[in-house]
Formats: C-alpha cells, structure tokens, sequence
C-alpha cells in the first residue's frame, strides 16, 4: 500500500478498534498485544479484521489473522499487501 | 431443605420506567406504556395490530456503547435489571480481587420467551445481501435464548449455575421458581433471578396477530390494555424484564439486608392440553396456585392479594378468574399490572412479581388501568380506579404461558 504511510494505517486501525471494542484509538500503539494488552477476544479480532479489510482494500485469511499479535504485526501486514 | 428465602434487592426496566421506583410511581397513578407503533412495518404490512409497549428508557442510554452493542437488546435489559438488583441488595459490583459474596454460591436464573430472535433476522438479511463477511461472529451468543443469563452470570461472576427457562409468558415467575429451589436446594445463597424479552418487531406481531390474540383498538392505544374489563380485546405486546435478589434469610440477615419480603413458594404445573389454549377447567391454574400455597406453608385465608396473570384477552381472563376463585376463594384483592405494562411476555412474571412484592411491602396495590366495566364473569374483588390501601400478609402472583405452562409464586411479608 504504497501511498498510506504506517503511520496512517495505525491511525485507521487504532479507529477501527475503538469502534469494535471500545478501546482509544490513542491506546492502539505498536507494541502493544491485542490479547494481552487490548483485551480484545477473538470475536471482536474477526470483527476488527473484517472493518480492516474494508478500509485498506487488503484480504486477511483466518491463518494470517492468527499471526496478527501485535498492532504492529497488523500494520506491516496491511503495508506488505495492500 | 431451607425455604427460608427473602428478596433483598429489585431492578427493573418497563414501558412506564427505567427503574422499579418509576415503574411503580406510573403503576399507582395508572400510566399507560402502550404507544402507536413508529416504524414503518405495521403501515407496510398492513398488519390489524399497530400499537405496542416499547420500553421507557433505551437500554442503550444505560449501557456503554461496546458492551450494548455485543448483546441483542434481550441481553441488554436483563444486564440492566441485575445490576440494578444487585446495588439495591447492597452489593459491590465484583472485581478480579473482590466478591461481596461467595461466587460458588451466588447463582442466575433468567428467563426468557425468545430469546434473540430479532438478531437471527437481522443477521439472515445481512447475509442475504452482503454476503458472509458481514456477518457478525457475535451472532450465536447473541440470539441464544439462555445468553440474557449467561451475561448476568459473567457479569456478576455467578458461579453456581446459570438457569435459562423457556416457558413463554411464564418464563419469569419461572426464573424466580428456579431461583427458590436453587436456594432450597441447598445449591447457592443468593440468586438473581427474573425473566427479560424484548422481541417487537414485524414477525412477532405479526404471528400474534394470526393468532387473534392482540388487541386492535389501535385509535386509543393508551385504553387498548384493559384486563378483566367487558371491553377488552387482547393484549398489546411489550418489552421490559425485571430482576429480584433472592437470598437465604439467614444470610440476608447476617449481612444487616434492607428485607422486601419473602419468596415463600413455588407452583409449577403443566396443562397437558393444547398448546395454546388452557384447560377449560383450569386445572393447572388452580393447581399451580395449591403447590404455591403449599410448598410456603399458607393457607388460603391467608392470602389477601393475588398479582393476576389476566392480559386481556377476552377466554384467558375469565378462566384465570375461575381459577383464583377456586384456588383461594373470593376473598382475595385483585390487580393487573399489564392494564399499564401491556404483556412483558418472559419479562411479565418477573416484573409483576417486583410489583406484588412493593404492594406487600408498601401495603397500597395499584389498579388495573382501564377498567372501567367489570366482566360479570370475573366475580373477584378487582382493584379499579384508585389504588387500594391493605394491610396484607401474603400474596400470590401467577403466570401462564403458550405450551400450557403454569407458575404461581406466594410472597409474604417478613
């Protein structure tokens, strides 16, 4: 995704959050852990993921959205293929 | 066995109020809850039925936003009314680090009619027209009819068991059944226990309507809710649920608990006739009240008040009458909240329970709205017009619902 900067995306990300699971999207920094650090269960990671392919026009299957711990893991995920 | 078990705490969400102090205030000056349907389905559909009692208050103006919207709106009324409950008993709500009772002993039984049911259409359309992706992964825990319970229990950390019974519109005098024995039993030392529903939407009025059962003075919605009286033509559905805390009286006592009442026993029984209609000789009715009478060691002078179950329907009314009289006899004082409330269906036990347990504790019962005319096949003492004052002792409240289930509750003062 060429023309979104990281920074964008974790932006995008930290709204879509916000929205889903009721986290501030200032909370949403890079090396923090959805599950550990968010609290955010696996329903509201598939919620999340799919509010996020939406906005940055990627596709997470079910075994990359596995790998997507950190908030970081998700913004070079939609970096890489967007 | 100890039936030894006080009400400690009440919450409630209703046509006429967000909480039991409002619900009971619209109760005694005779408010009504019904209101012309706003959506635009009745119109579409044509439907003969075009009024309704929707809640009060929005539950979303209570909760906070995320957790309203992980829950059907069923789940997010009992929520509501647990939490309400609870404080009023006393309670801390619980942490991590802290319970202010025991979690292996505190348990939740709340009813429900449906459960769910508007997510599962809500969802189908979703799927139909955008496809699998947008389905909502809450869907299930949604719609399940034992997820008003189960969300209690979670949220007050209710490890005991969580009870979900099915029976209709006697769905939450079944809660408070499960929530007795659950204590009599010797399985917990307090229980939250209620009904909720929250199901208005095209399809439930719709089927009700095929079923000739609600009432269709659509031009005076506020009168349209009229049980025992000569006029009434059915009953007008509404959403609501209410929660009672129920607990061992030695525990209640120990903790220096403001005491309502007492749950003093429980009547279920079942019709074993039609799935609809009641036995003509009510003899489940009247059964249900004896067992009620009997398991909370009363006889039938001492019952001064009975909370009736009458919704307005032109045969159901008069056979619940035939049934009390027989039951108790015709000394008793009656009332019908759904003259204001309309028919809270799973949440209908739950709450006109919390009203026969204010009417012992305040010793005033409210009237039944709209009852202007007395059916002369109602031969009870049905409170009309103004609220009666009494110096009462004990009371019954009875439930039926669809599938010929009946549950009658006897209360007492403390």
């Amino acid at each position: 995704m060429a023309d979104v900067s990281n920074e964008e995306i974790l932006k995008g990300l930290g709204e879509i959050v916000e929205e889903v699971a009721g986290v501030a999207a200032d909370d949403v920094s890079l090396e923090k852990s959805f599950v550990d650090d968010l609290d955010i269960d696996s329903l509201s990671m598939v919620e999340i993921a799919v509010q996020a392919e939406d906005k940055f026009g990627v596709k997470i299957p079910d075994d990359e959205l596995a790998n997507l711990k950190t908030v970081n893991d998700a913004v070079e995920y939609v970096s890489k293929n967007g | 066995m100890s039936t030894d078990i006080v009400i400690t705490g009440l919450g409630a969400t209703t046509p006429v109020g967000g909480d039991v102090d409002s619900t009971w205030a619209a109760l005694l000056e005779g408010r009504s809850g019904v209101r012309t349907i706003e959506a635009d389905w009745a119109e579409r559909f044509d439907l003969p039925v075009r009024i309704a009692a929707p809640l009060a208050v929005e539950p979303t103006e209570v909760l906070p936003r995320v957790q309203a919207r992980r829950m059907d709106r069923c789940e997010q009324i009992a929520i509501i009314v647990a939490r309400q409950a609870w404080a009023d008993a006393g309670f801390e709500m619980p942490t991590d680090e802290a319970h202010t009772v025991d979690p292996d002993r505190l348990g939740v039984a709340i009813g429900t009619g449906v459960g769910g049911p508007v997510t599962l259409l809500n969802q189908d359309d979703i799927l139909e027209t955008s496809g699998l992706r947008k389905v909502s992964p809450l869907t299930v825990p949604m719609l399940m009819p034992n997820g008003p319970a189960a969300h209690v229990g979670i949220d007050l950390k209710a490890r005991a068991g969580v009870h979900s019974p099915a029976s209709a519109c006697a769905s939450g005098a079944e809660g408070l059944a499960a929530g007795w024995r659950m204590i009599a039993s010797g399985e917990a030392d307090v229980v939250v226990a209620g009904g909720a529903e929250a199901c208005i939407h095209q399809i439930t009025v719709a089927g009700f309507a095929q079923s000739r059962t609600l009432s269709t003075r659509n031009d005076e919605p506020a009168r349209a809710s009229r049980p025992f009286d000569v006029d009434r033509d059915g009953f007008v559905l509404g959403e609501g649920a209410g929660a009672l805390v129920l607990e061992r009286g030695d525990h209640a006592r120990a903790r220096g608990a403001r005491i309502y009442g007492r749950l003093a026993g429980v009547g279920i029984t079942s019709d074993a006739y039609h799935i609809t209609g009641n036995h003509p000789e009510g003899i489940g009715q009247i059964n249900a009240i004896s067992k009620a009478l009997r398991t909370g060691e009363l006889s039938t002078s001492d019952i001064g008040h009975l909370n009736a179950h009458a919704t307005s329907t032109v045969v159901g009314d008069v056979g619940e009458a035939a049934a009390v009289r027989k039951a108790i006899g015709d000394h008793v004082v009656v009332t019908a909240p759904k003259g204001s409330l309309g028919h809270l269906v799973g949440g209908a036990g739950a709450v006109e329970s919390i009203v026969t347990v204010l009417s012992l504790y305040n010793g005033v019962i409210p009237a039944t709205s709209n009852l202007e005319q007395l059916d002369p096949k109602v031969e009870l003492d049905v409170v009309a017009g103004e609220p009666r004052k009494v110096d009462l002792r004990a009371a019954v409240n009875d439930s039926f619902g669809f599938g010929g289930h009946n549950v009658a509750l006897s209360f007492t003062t403390v």
